[in-house]
């Protein structure tokens, strides 16, 4: 069974554009990169879409769609009614190269500023072990597929462009919570993940979990645990009083985030 | 603080609504910010009436007046004595528990996004634009002071306790002795339900076990932190559910107290 999809699809470059009208055929089975790619073989040939696995592993074809951030190749046509129009623009937290394709090099930037896993460096190469609970905590959150769907439906960047270079955004402070859980890892991250990557700024309104393709529980498993333990080095006052009198002494060799690295 | 590449915002896409969102995005901070306004309207009138709190046939206290600690209790109720002498009627009579579990409540990792959705629209729904012209979070006064959760947790672990003592001396039969009705029953269920909820706490998960690095050293801990993570999954079901027996068992007793209805008794 087909029919006729009625797209509103943002056609435009560096933020100046409108929404095109198409009518596009659908068949049965089809998901709406599907749609986007009839579209651009028989309407739109100079329609640019960003694409690249069609399974939802590649992170490439993030946009939104009836205004919820989401995969194009994951989103099925089935979802939508056959009198529904879709309203199809790009992630509205990037700068717009062209059509539906975004710029998100802000994240490559984030990802660089921080310090990278570092290991006590008098294990040498290929003692150290671990153990399977140990693992399984940033094993979830290496799930990530790097849409930055996450990062684009945070409203502290999304609404407040002012705070791109205070705040790091959901993806990267799951990373830093990773390298901090990790046994492995000897660097005290609290401190930059409050100061440098704006952890402060996460009101825990769960919507980068409600994006996440790969279903990683980002706010409960990553940035809470985060903020707990940021609580517990800044804002604690019992660990505070026991690192007074050396009982819990405070940990160091925080490091800092490295200047000038674009 | 690192310079990132530029992003400004006016390259983004130039969209003047505040969402595309077809569905019924609205619907659900509507729905939280009316039950959520209902519970404290019904808590803030009970918690001041100052009376209809206490059944003494069967020792039935409502969590709202445990501990009764002002001098204006009625002796039966005042578990833990009289702390203070005849307080004005804007202090309520359990003024020892009532602001830490307001402060739990209101610091509880999920009833902050329940009502920074509701109340404060920031946002009101995923990808649907904030009001707000500034925002800055939980960096500064007064938000900042929710990394003081975990002290309310500890603070409501006691007052559990205490809820857990009222529902034993609520095991009280009419002639004395042992005893139990349908009061009896929905304190205990209540108290179970406010224990679920406490524990599973996000500070008290990063407590038993999420603050360790190496789960494989602290077996118990670890196993403790699972059972803790599968109650977490279930914080906010937990939250609404024991805002209900809350309500419930208050409005129980207050119409068993104020003889509007007998409680109906299994036994004695």
């Amino acid at each position: 069974m087909s029919y006729k999809a009625a797209l509103r699809v943002w056609r435009g470059d560096h933020g100046r554009g409108d929404l095109a009208d198409y009518a596009v055929e659908v068949n049965e089975g089809e998901v709406v990169l599907d749609v986007l790619h009839r579209l651009q073989a028989t309407q739109a040939g100079d329609l640019a879409i960003r694409w690249n696995c069609k399974a939802g592993k590649c992170g490439s074809c993030s946009m939104e769609i009836n205004g919820r951030p989401r995969l194009a190749c994951m989103t099925r046509m089935s979802t939508f009614t056959e009198d529904e129009v879709l309203t199809i623009t790009p992630l509205r937290t990037f700068p717009v190269i062209r059509d539906l394709v975004t710029d998100v090099s802000f994240n490559y930037a984030k990802a660089r500023q921080i310090p990278s896993f570092t290991p006590d460096p008098s294990v040498g190469l290929g003692e150290f072990r671990m153990q399977q609970a140990d693992v399984e905590r940033s094993q979830e959150f290496r799930k990530c597929i790097e849409c930055y769907l996450c990062q684009n439906t945070c409203h502290v960047i999304r609404d407040h462009a002012e705070n791109e270079n205070a705040f790091a955004g959901p993806r990267f402070l799951m990373r830093v919570a990773e390298l901090e859980m990790h046994p492995a890892d000897t660097a005290d991250r609290r401190d930059i993940a409050q100061d440098d990557f704006g952890l402060g700024f996460c009101n825990i309104t769960k919507c980068c979990t409600e994006v996440c393709p790969e279903h990683i529980k980002i706010t409960d498993n990553a940035l809470i645990p985060l903020k707990e333990r940021v609580a517990g080095r800044r804002y604690d006052p019992l660990v505070w009083l026991g690192s007074k009198i050396a009982r819990r002494p405070r940990s160091t060799g925080t490091p800092k985030v490295p200047d000038n690295r674009h | 603080m690192t310079q990132v590449s530029d992003a400004p915002a006016k390259t983004r896409a130039q969209i003047s609504q505040k969402t595309l969102r077809t569905d019924r995005w609205w619907e659900q901070p509507a729905i939280v910010a009316t039950l959520l306004t209902i519970w404290v309207t019904y808590a803030t009138v009970h918690v001041f009436i100052g009376k209809w709190y206490w059944v003494p046939q069967y020792h039935y206290l409502t969590p709202f007046y445990s501990p009764c600690v002002s001098g204006e209790c009625v002796p039966g109720a005042a578990s833990l004595g009289t702390w203070f002498g005849h307080l004005p009627p804007i202090i309520p009579y359990a003024v020892v528990s009532l602001p830490f579990v307001l402060g739990f409540r209101l610091s509880c990792y999920y009833y902050r996004r329940a009502y920074y959705r509701a109340f404060w629209r920031a946002p009101a729904a995923c990808a649907v634009r904030e009001p707000h012209q500034k925002y800055t979070g939980e960096t500064r006064f007064p938000l900042i002071m929710q990394n003081l959760h975990r002290y309310f947790f500890y603070m409501v672990i006691l007052i559990s306790i205490l809820n857990t003592y009222d529902v034993i001396q609520a095991f009280h039969g009419k002639t004395g002795g042992i005893g139990f009705g349908l009061g009896t029953l929905i304190m205990l269920v209540n108290v179970v339900l406010l224990w679920c909820y406490s524990l599973s706490c996000h500070s008290c998960r990063h407590i038993t076990g999420g603050r360790l690095k190496h789960f494989s050293k602290h077996p118990v801990r670890y196993w403790i932190w699972n059972r803790i993570s599968w109650l977490n999954a279930r914080h906010m079901q937990l939250a609404w559910t024991t805002l209900g027996t809350l309500m419930l068992t208050d409005l129980y007793i207050w119409l068993v107290a104020a003889h509007v209805f007998s409680d109906f008794r299994f036994y004695n």
